[in-house]
């Protein structure tokens, strides 16, 4: 296989159930170059990426390399014309070692004795690239930067000329990072070229030579990275320049509600995620969390509500310190929440409407009495709860997963401020929802404002914080890099560079 | 080449439940006759004599109806454990414990004590026994993260050896002649039984009783609202603040303590002596799992389905005599059944489509 010179991606369009994930994109490499692919969480880049390694089809148009038009049906098809992708979630399997894992991925590994045979290769490639890995240690002792070379080698074996990468710095420290770079810049030396998916501008504009924007399935832009500044790339990530048509009535700041003083808080891999952060919502009041998504926000809404375990640091709903209670104990503290992934966390599929309506809230009197449920009164709270938040539904005896994302996300969300809790912690509430839903549930969080509860919302949607939020946090990297009021235009300009880590105020 | 697409089913009418479960009954009759045939067997004349050999006469009714008693008790239990997502494969070591608490409180006690408190003992004893015996691997599960599956059949054999060893050491009855097992418990420690029969029907009224109240705990209180969310999806469980450790073991005192009286009821009702596990429960503990699952976790179902696999089991002993076929094939017979009821559960769940394509992308459903 000729070696790749020009790698050209023409017209691509992607659309899932109607939804277009991308719309009309084009792009090139050269070898000798890192590209930096840029945008939002959900901009299409992944897909797009997808679509080149061969899982996906496009619907229309093509891939040219060397200027030849080529087909790419799956990733063995990829592998053939010299591609390779790194996914942001290792595919290596913990138990074996590393050549083991190589051997697996490796498409001539020999039947007999491969381990032996393909050994030399892989040595040549460790000091190649300057690689130090030992090929006889088992996965699950290497660090997130050893696996990721693990796989890198994986690629380059099978003779990848473009290894793309996709958010390689998510899971690395920052020593790892550098290190990346460094074996990135080595192979971009020797004529390899490296498509980076990122949302980090710093990343980008220190090691990408050119840099495309996608946002929202489109191609917003493309640039050197030698003639932009951050700001003006965050620009063109977000894809416009800030708006603000604020029209929330001002109100007065109520007494405080939720206080977080030095919150620290360990992730699922072991990991710092949420660093000593502090900070107080009031009445009155919708509190923004934006950010990237994966920047700790998640772990933060979990140990406010009790599902995650606080390290160190104290959360007080009022003046009741709710560290480390149990959720149902800190929900009787009048802290609700709407979780971020409703059908894995907010309700039991297979449950019945109205079961799932008191999901939080059977324990409380009115609904069991003496261990035993009253269906009668659930029953009658459910239709009350149907009718006052629309849920559309022929009846409240159903199994709820044969409702709508947005009909589930309704019922939720009455569920959890039917009981007027003083603080709504709410996760990506509108995520995924169509226009009338998302509108609807806005309204509702602006209600619970107006009368008098407080929200802290966590949102990855600028236009729905700015719309809400009376002030607004940005949360990179387990940090608050700013507490801005959403009145401080000035500040909120720059945003998006906050939210990339390389603006703090 | 051939496609086969699978999609989630979005709603289950009661009809295609039942006529599923039909199918599958179907299914796996056809594939238990093929088993017959093999042994060289009429498979028609051997399934027809199944059938009458358990309900077809007086005679077999009531002994289908004496092994419905413990069938009863663990399915109703094992319909609970099963529903909370707790996988308790131990009721067969549950049984023997609360056997083996009965025979213990019934030969401490059977001269002093008059059978209207000796009885209710032996009861709470068995209880108590299968319940301990059942804390063990619900406590290993939830502070440890140790598979139950494996806890629990595991105790099984535990509890099997350690009978045997009491029956062949300590425990040796006097009056045995040398052979392995207790002394006989004194007649006040006995279950009465309905005349013509080996019906112990204290055993039964306790357990179509306990059944009720499952049903009653399943879906009409708190407990039993926590368990079918836990059930249903534990991430929401754990959202809304339901406490595990205090669910599974409450699931687990019941779900062990029906086994353990399900064991009392067979030595004070059937046996009257402890002997060797294997003639104590003849497998109640794993039947009762097939038929929890045939009752859809229902409690209220296990009365239904417990009587046809006590009938099963009857109509097994009925071929053995009169075909000549190894003691094996009951459960040849059971386990054909489990395999086939799980698998129209997933016919159930789900909608199978067998498409004609040609070029399918086998990679297209890895993407995200």
């Amino acid at each position: 296989m000729k070696k790749i010179q020009k790698l050209e991606m023409v017209n691509i369009s992607k659309s899932f159930q109607g939804n277009f994930a991308n719309k009309d994109i084009n792009l090139h490499i050269n070898s000798g170059e890192i590209l930096g692919l840029l945008g939002e969480n959900g901009a299409g880049k992944t897909t797009l990426m997808n679509i080149l390694y061969g899982l996906y089809q496009p619907d229309s148009g093509e891939i040219r390399i060397n200027g030849e038009s080529v087909k790419i049906n799956s990733p063995i098809d990829s592998i053939h014309h010299g591609i390779g992708m790194v996914h942001q979630h290792f595919m290596l399997i913990q138990n074996h070692t590393v050549i083991e894992n190589i051997a697996l991925g490796y498409e001539k590994t020999p039947f007999f004795f491969p381990k032996i045979r393909i050994r030399d290769k892989v040595v040549e490639f460790s000091e190649k690239f300057n690689f130090a890995i030992e090929p006889y240690k088992k996965v699950w002792q290497l660090s997130a930067g050893e696996q990721q070379r693990v796989e890198i080698i994986k690629a380059l074996l099978n003779g990848a000329d473009l290894l793309i990468l996709d958010e390689p710095t998510s899971v690395l420290t920052p020593q790892e990072t550098k290190e990346l770079f460094r074996i990135l810049k080595d192979m971009k030396a020797q004529g390899h070229m490296v498509i980076i998916i990122s949302h980090k501008l710093d990343e980008i504009m220190d090691i990408c030579d050119r840099v495309t924007v996608i946002q929202k399935g489109r191609i917003a832009g493309h640039a050197d990275t030698a003639n932009m500044d951050k700001r003006s790339l965050a620009r063109m990530m977000i894809g416009r320049e800030v708006l603000f048509n604020v029209n929330r009535e001002p109100l007065p700041r109520g007494e405080q509600v939720l206080k977080v003083s030095n919150l620290h808080v360990i992730g699922d891999k072991g990991l710092p995620v949420v660093k000593y952060i502090s900070f107080d919502v009031y009445a009155n009041e919708i509190f923004g969390i934006a950010g990237v998504a994966g920047n700790g926000q998640k772990e933060l809404a979990e140990a406010i509500t009790g599902i995650r375990p606080i390290k160190s640091g104290a959360v007080f709903a009022g003046k009741k310190n709710i560290t480390n209670m149990s959720p149902r104990k800190i929900y009787d503290h009048g802290v609700s929440h709407v979780p971020e992934e409703r059908i894995k966390f907010g309700i039991a599929p297979g449950l019945f409407l109205y079961d799932n309506a008191i999901l939080k809230q059977h324990h409380l009197e009115k609904f069991s009495k003496n261990m035993f449920l009253e269906y009668g009164r659930i029953k009658n709270h459910t239709k009350s709860l149907v009718d006052s938040y629309k849920v559309a539904t022929h009846s409240i005896d159903v199994q709820i997963k044969n409702l709508s994302g947005g009909n589930i996300q309704k019922l939720i969300l009455g569920r959890e401020i039917s009981e007027k809790p003083s603080l709504l912690v709410a996760s990506h509430p509108t995520y995924g929802l169509d226009v009338g839903a998302t509108e609807y549930l806005r309204e509702q969080l602006l209600k619970r404002r107006r009368e008098g509860g407080a929200v802290l919302l966590f949102s990855e949607d600028l236009d729905e914080i700015f719309e809400l939020c009376d002030r607004i946090a940005v949360m990179f990297q387990g940090e608050f890099t700013g507490i801005l009021d959403s009145s401080d235009k000035e500040k909120l300009a720059d945003i998006g560079l906050m939210m990339a880590g390389s603006v703090r105020y | 080449m051939f496609k086969i697409n699978v999609y989630d089913r979005d709603s289950v009418t009661p009809l295609r439940s039942l006529m599923t479960n039909i199918g599958s009954l179907a299914a796996s009759l056809v594939a238990i006759g093929i088993v017959f045939l093999l042994c060289g067997v009429n498979p028609l004349y051997a399934i027809a004599k199944i059938f009458t050999g358990s309900f077809g006469s007086m005679y077999g009714f009531k002994e289908t109806v004496t092994k419905a008693i413990p069938l009863i008790l663990i399915g109703g239990g094992l319909a609970l454990a099963f529903r909370g997502k707790f996988w308790n494969i131990g009721a067969e070591g549950q049984l023997l414990m609360g056997a083996l608490m009965g025979t213990w409180v019934g030969l401490a006690w059977g001269d002093t004590l008059p059978s209207y408190l000796l009885i209710p003992l032996m009861f709470f004893a068995g209880f108590a026994g299968g319940a301990l015996l059942g804390l063990i691997p619900a406590i290993l599960k939830i502070k440890f993260s140790i598979n139950e599956v494996i806890s629990t059949l595991m105790l099984n054999y535990i509890c099997a050896e350690f009978i045997t060893m009491l029956i062949v050491g300590p425990w040796k009855g006097s009056t045995r002649f040398g052979f392995p097992g207790t002394n006989n418990l004194n007649p006040s420690a006995l279950l009465g039984v309905m005349p013509g029969s080996r019906i112990h029907y204290v055993t039964l009224i306790v357990a179509i009783i306990s059944v009720v109240i499952l049903s009653i705990v399943v879906y009409r209180t708190r407990f039993g609202y926590e368990v079918r969310v836990i059930g249903e999806n534990p991430e929401a469980g754990r959202y809304a603040g339901i406490n595990f450790f205090r669910t599974t073991i409450v699931i687990m005192i019941l779900s062990g303590g029906l086994a353990g009286i399900a064991g009392v009821g067979e030595l004070a009702g059937i046996h009257h002596y402890l002997g060797y596990p294997a003639s104590i429960s003849s497998g109640y503990g794993f039947t009762a799992i097939i038929v929890a699952w045939l009752a859809k976790l229902n409690p209220m179902y296990v009365l239904v389905s417990a009587l046809f696999f006590a009938g099963i089991l009857v109509g097994g002993d009925a071929i053995q005599i009169s075909l000549g076929l190894p003691g094996a094939t009951v459960q040849i017979v059971n386990g054909i059944l489990l395999v086939f009821l799980i698998m129209g559960d997933y016919f159930l769940k789900h909608k199978v489509v067998i498409k004609h394509s040609k070029g399918v992308n086998k990679f297209l459903k890895q993407g995200n």
